[in-house]
């Protein structure tokens, strides 16, 4: 398994926003996680990445016990993560930004007295990520100036920069038109491709994405996993698909597209 | 090309102001001198880290207090030893208290940070014995590059070696500052000031980052205020007291802190207009505050920001997150 977690709980006072969450994602599957407003998925994301410490539970990346690490820790272990919001470098160019996560990859950070625009291998590997993401254009530019959508592809991006074997993406395509989801999806799995991230994890919102493009699926509802199966097993059991999809289940155009 | 220019010139002019024969105006650029070095440390930590720190007049009390200890207590004289002593003892105080205050940001790393520097202000004037109090202590004539100058009147020592030394150290300064903000370390430290979530889900050891900033700038505010020492002549705790922290801080804004000469230019334009005024008028602070409430208002840019034409939000924006 490239990323597990074992019996996971967060809870806030009384509240349990997870609750005994176990699953685990294998190389190579592109697993979503899917479930009405409320029911975990951004804390467990927020755990499975670090930003959050789990209550009970533990968290293993490649085996290796990563309950409670870091979001930096983890970064360099090979494990990256987008965020619901764009979640950006405002005042920083899309080169600039691409450049934080090839600096982290490539162990440039000690280069306290060495001239980055000299670095011509940093820049280079920035540059191939933009390419990637239709970004080549745009380096120059200000991220904060940036089309809603393209900030939401240089927040991906950047994460892709670091080269993971394992991405965790929050609702990759949340706060953009309909038509460029898919541009988006398409992008991004293109570039995990090429990049050769072994596995994904995303929590999505659009059916249409969901049952798209993933291997599996759970289901979350009320901290706990309701279901986790493939798409055409969930598609099946109409009880998990009215508690947790609710009236998107009658939507025409599930099956897979990709 | 052009900034090359432009640079050679202003370093062209300042070499030859001591020959045009204001020594009043020469010694001024002397304070000038400290001051823009401490402010480089300065706004490595608020402009390019996006940390305020309110108390920065500690490190530049400490850097003049080493001179004044070491020349007057120890008498080593060597001022490339008090330089590189002031750094040392900065870089080990800020270590203890920037891994506190780095644990904190916005309006509570200010307030730690201030803290700081007023219990600094508290000890230096009740240790007396160590201190001298609020008599603060003399600082003896330094040796520069191993030559004795004790010879020299002191006006001429001062607008001549003294001077180009000063100049020198600054320099100096700047070229390694300069480095340090263009190279991998520098974009990391923009990162942290632009979205240290982001950044430290790109692999970004957030704290960490930040306190090698602290540290930096404690060194840079030591230099700057050894360098500040022989130019005076008695340290007295009056250079760490919070207003001197505050002037720090009005310096940086004034010159323009999104810029990387905006605080030099801060510091020159701060040293003259504050000589100028308390000469002609008592209640200078008065226009200073004007000032400054001006400044945030109308050219959050800084004096750089209108030179250049950019009078845009960020300013204004950066200095209400870094406050807010």
């Amino acid at each position: 398994m490239m990323l597990q977690a074992e019996k996971i709980a967060k809870a806030y006072g009384e509240f349990r926003a997870l609750d005994g969450v176990t699953l685990g994602i294998a190389a190579g599957e592109f697993v979503s996680v899917i479930g009405p407003n409320g029911a975990g998925k951004s804390t467990l994301i927020n755990v499975l990445t670090g930003l959050l410490k789990p209550t009970a539970g533990r968290v293993y990346l490649k085996g290796q016990d990563i309950t409670g690490m870091g979001p930096w820790r983890l970064a360099r272990l090979g494990m990256a993560r987008s965020f619901q919001l764009v979640t950006i470098f405002p005042g920083l160019t899309v080169l600039e930004m691409l450049q934080v996560a090839v600096i982290s990859r490539l162990r440039r950070h000690g280069h306290l007295f060495v001239s980055l625009a000299r670095d011509r291998e940093v820049t280079a590997q920035a540059t191939e990520v933009a390419e990637l993401f239709m970004l080549s254009e745009k380096l120059g530019m200000v991220a904060r100036q940036l089309p809603q959508g393209d900030k939401k592809l240089l927040d991906v991006a950047s994460a892709f920069a670091l080269h993971p074997e394992v991405i965790l993406l929050d609702e990759p395509t949340s706060g953009v038109s309909t038509q460029e989801k898919h541009t988006i999806m398409a992008i991004l799995v293109a570039a995990a491709r090429r990049i050769g991230i072994r596995s994904i994890l995303q929590v999505e919102h659009d059916m249409d994405i969901v049952f798209g493009y993933s291997d599996r699926i759970i289901a979350l509802h009320q901290g706990r996993i309701l279901a986790d199966a493939t798409p055409q097993a969930l598609q099946e059991n109409a009880d998990v698909m009215r508690l947790v999809v609710g009236q998107q289940s009658r939507h025409p155009d599930f099956g897979r597209s990709a | 090309m052009k900034v090359w220019i432009t640079l050679g010139s202003v370093l062209l002019l300042v070499l030859a102001i001591p020959q045009l024969g204001w020594p009043y105006y020469t010694i001024l650029m002397l304070s000038f001198f400290a001051y823009a070095t401490a402010l480089l440390g300065l706004n490595l930590l608020f402009g390019y880290t996006g940390l305020l720190s309110f108390g920065h007049a500690l490190f530049l009390g400490l850097g003049a207090y080493t001179t004044a200890w070491l020349t007057s207590v120890w008498g080593i004289c060597s001022m490339e030893v008090i330089l590189l002593t002031a750094m040392v003892v900065a870089v080990l105080v800020a270590a203890t208290i920037g891994a506190l205050c780095v644990r904190y940001v916005k309006i509570y790393f200010g307030m730690l940070t201030l803290a700081f520097g007023m219990l600094f202000y508290s000890f230096l004037l009740k240790f007396y014995h160590l201190t001298g109090g609020d008599e603060g202590m003399r600082v003896l004539r330094p040796l520069l590059l191993g030559f004795d100058l004790s010879g020299m009147p002191k006006l001429s020592f001062l607008i001549g070696p003294y001077y180009y030394y000063s100049v020198a150290v600054l320099a100096m300064a700047t070229g390694v500052m300069w480095r340090l903000v263009t190279s991998p370390f520098g974009l990391w430290l923009k990162a942290i000031r632009e979205n240290p979530v982001k950044a430290a889900a790109l692999g970004v050891s957030v704290r960490r980052y930040r306190w090698y900033a602290f540290l930096i700038s404690a060194a840079y505010a030591a230099v700057g205020g050894a360098l500040l020492g022989p130019t005076i002549g008695q340290v007295d705790p009056g250079l760490t007291y919070w207003t001197q922290s505050g002037h720090l801080v009005f310096m940086t804004l004034l010159g323009g802190f999104g810029y990387f000469f905006g605080p030099l230019l801060g510091a020159l334009v701060f040293i003259y207009l504050q000589d100028t005024l308390m000469t002609m008028f008592p209640y200078w602070r008065l226009v200073f505050g004007a000032m400054l409430a001006l400044l945030v208002l109308f050219a959050p840019e800084g004096l750089l920001g209108l030179l250049t034409g950019r009078r845009g939000r960020q300013g204004r924006k950066t200095v209400r997150a870094a406050v807010s």
